[in-house]
């Protein structure tokens, strides 16, 4: 069953024909491991009911808008998935991305570090409605537990929030005299990422800053979709300039010239 | 106020700003907060460089671009939209906080509701209604080897700002280190507020008078001296 058939890790002893380049390379059997799918319906056809997603981006930028617009489209086609947690820096801009989640009524609670914004009226109206329930995070925080999780760390220490609300029954603890708070780590069912270019096998970059959460949330879920501008062969992004290492990505869709959430905003676009 | 000081006299958020910008070492890395710190880089002194941190993971990022040359991939934590600085960098968000959290930055200047003789600060909300949002103002605190505040001396019904001990929620535990206000420059040190410059002509009594703590002064207070058309 699980044998393992050599072929498929061919070591042609050939070198990259590159100019300068003389790193060895081990070469896959084509095809032999394709994490693309055609269409991001396909990507997020099996989020079920109740999955923690875990959703990249900071403001306007990074934000997955065409995986997210999908699991709408699959909420208002069948119903599912609903009853869902999502992690995130924000908790949504105007009427696209997970605003457009929240008003379809999909989302039941949001994780987040600042979900508080000039255009969050679709949060803001259900929180105070009761629909949703906030857990409150500093962005610090929230970055280190979600990297936490993704390095398989399950707590640290950390000064942020000691003495404040935010740290209220959470255990403290000295060190060199000064007190910490502990922190767990923060995991997910899933992740919806953005990034730039990427290959068959996960690897990806990512343009500008809109890096953000992007990598460490692909590093802390159990599932992590990626939509990427560009498809590309495997060897296309240098190694050393992957940003993204395919071992944390487990599906891939293209899309071409992906929406701008800070341009959908402005531009008050509803989904 | 005295009657000397008629009318009285306060800086303007610009000026305050101003005179922060004055303390930016060369070579530094800081963190301007959302809003008003933000416009110490303004002012900041010809001759330094200091390499500009934000949040959402670019170090050495520089003015906003021309109106419609907008990149909005490259923004800074207010959202705004920055351009990139010959030498920036550019990293995902845990390692963005590791600079903040680890101790790598030099300086964070932070807006206030509230700053305590301990350097306790309250800066991220006022009350328990409506949404709360904390962003990375928690890690910033923790994180500089000096946070600063810029602030209004009072608030806009006259109450001190400056006091004994904060009322509304914290942000952080005795973590700020230099308070630059409409008023006065202040350092924190040993659950103190020390008093390093005021407005020429402010007399001592009026600036206690609005101020929730003592005041103490170790050596001369200075002459806190800005430029009037900025």
């Amino acid at each position: 069953m699980c044998e393992v058939n050599k072929s498929q890790y061919m070591n042609e002893g050939t070198r990259d024909p590159r100019p300068g380049n003389a790193i060895p390379a081990l070469r896959l059997q084509e095809d032999s491991l394709d994490k693309s799918v055609a269409t991001t319906a396909d990507a997020v056809a099996e989020v079920p009911d109740g999955a923690v997603i875990m959703i990249g981006g900071f403001g306007g930028s990074g934000a997955p808008i065409e995986l997210i617009h999908a699991l709408v489209d699959r909420f208002r086609a069948t119903g599912h998935p609903t009853g869902l947690t999502v992690i995130n820096n924000n908790a949504g801009n105007g009427g696209i991305g997970i605003a457009a989640m929240i008003r379809a009524g999909m989302v039941t609670k949001v994780i987040c570090s600042f979900p508080r914004t000039a255009q969050s009226e679709a949060f803001t109206e259900a929180y105070l409605a009761g629909e949703l329930a906030l857990e409150l995070v500093p962005q610090g925080t929230l970055a280190e537990r979600i990297r936490a999780a993704g390095a398989g760390i399950p707590a640290f220490f950390t000064p942020t929030g000691y003495g404040t609300d935010l740290a209220e029954g959470k255990p403290v603890e000295m060190f060199e005299g000064k007190m910490y708070v502990r922190e767990s780590w923060l995991k997910a069912d899933y992740a919806l990422i953005k990034a730039e270019v990427g290959d068959r096998m996960g690897n990806l970059t990512y343009r500008g800053a809109s890096r953000n959460f992007n990598p460490i949330m692909a590093m802390a879920a159990t599932t992590t979709i990626a939509q990427i501008s560009r498809l590309e062969p495997p060897g296309a992004i240098p190694p050393g300039a992957v940003i993204t290492p395919g071992i944390f990505v487990s599906t891939l869709v293209e899309v071409t010239d992906p929406q701008q959430e800070e341009v959908l905003v402005r531009a008050e676009t509803v989904y | 106020m005295s009657e000397t000081d008629n009318p009285p006299r306060k800086l303007s958020n610009r000026q305050i700003a101003w005179r922060a910008a004055q303390d930016l070492e060369d070579g530094a890395y800081v963190n301007l907060g959302i809003g008003f710190p933000e416009l110490i880089a303004t002012f900041q002194p010809a001759g330094r460089e200091v390499i500009y941190h934000t949040e959402n993971g670019i170090l050495g990022f520089g003015p906003a671009p021309a109106p419609g040359q907008e990149d909005w991939d490259l923004i800074n934590a207010g959202k705004k939209a920055v351009t990139l600085k010959p030498g920036a960098a550019i990293f995902h968000h845990a390692d963005s906080f590791a600079m903040v959290r680890g101790g790598h930055l030099d300086l964070a200047v932070l807006g206030a509701y509230q700053v305590s003789q301990t350097g306790d600060l309250a800066n991220w909300r006022v009350g328990t209604s409506g949404v709360p949002a904390v962003g990375g103002a928690m890690d910033l605190v923790h994180g500089a080897k000096r946070v600063a505040v810029v602030t209004d001396h009072v608030t806009r019904d006259g109450q001190p700002k400056l006091v004994a001990e904060c009322s509304f929620p914290l942000t952080g535990v005795g973590c700020v280190t230099r308070v630059y206000t409409s008023l006065a420059v202040l350092d924190i040190d040993g659950g103190k507020f020390l008093l390093r410059e005021k407005l020429p002509g402010l007399s001592m009594e009026a600036l206690q008078a609005v101020t929730g703590a003592p005041l103490h002064v170790e050596g001369t207070v200075a002459d806190l001296n800005v430029p009037e058309d900025i």
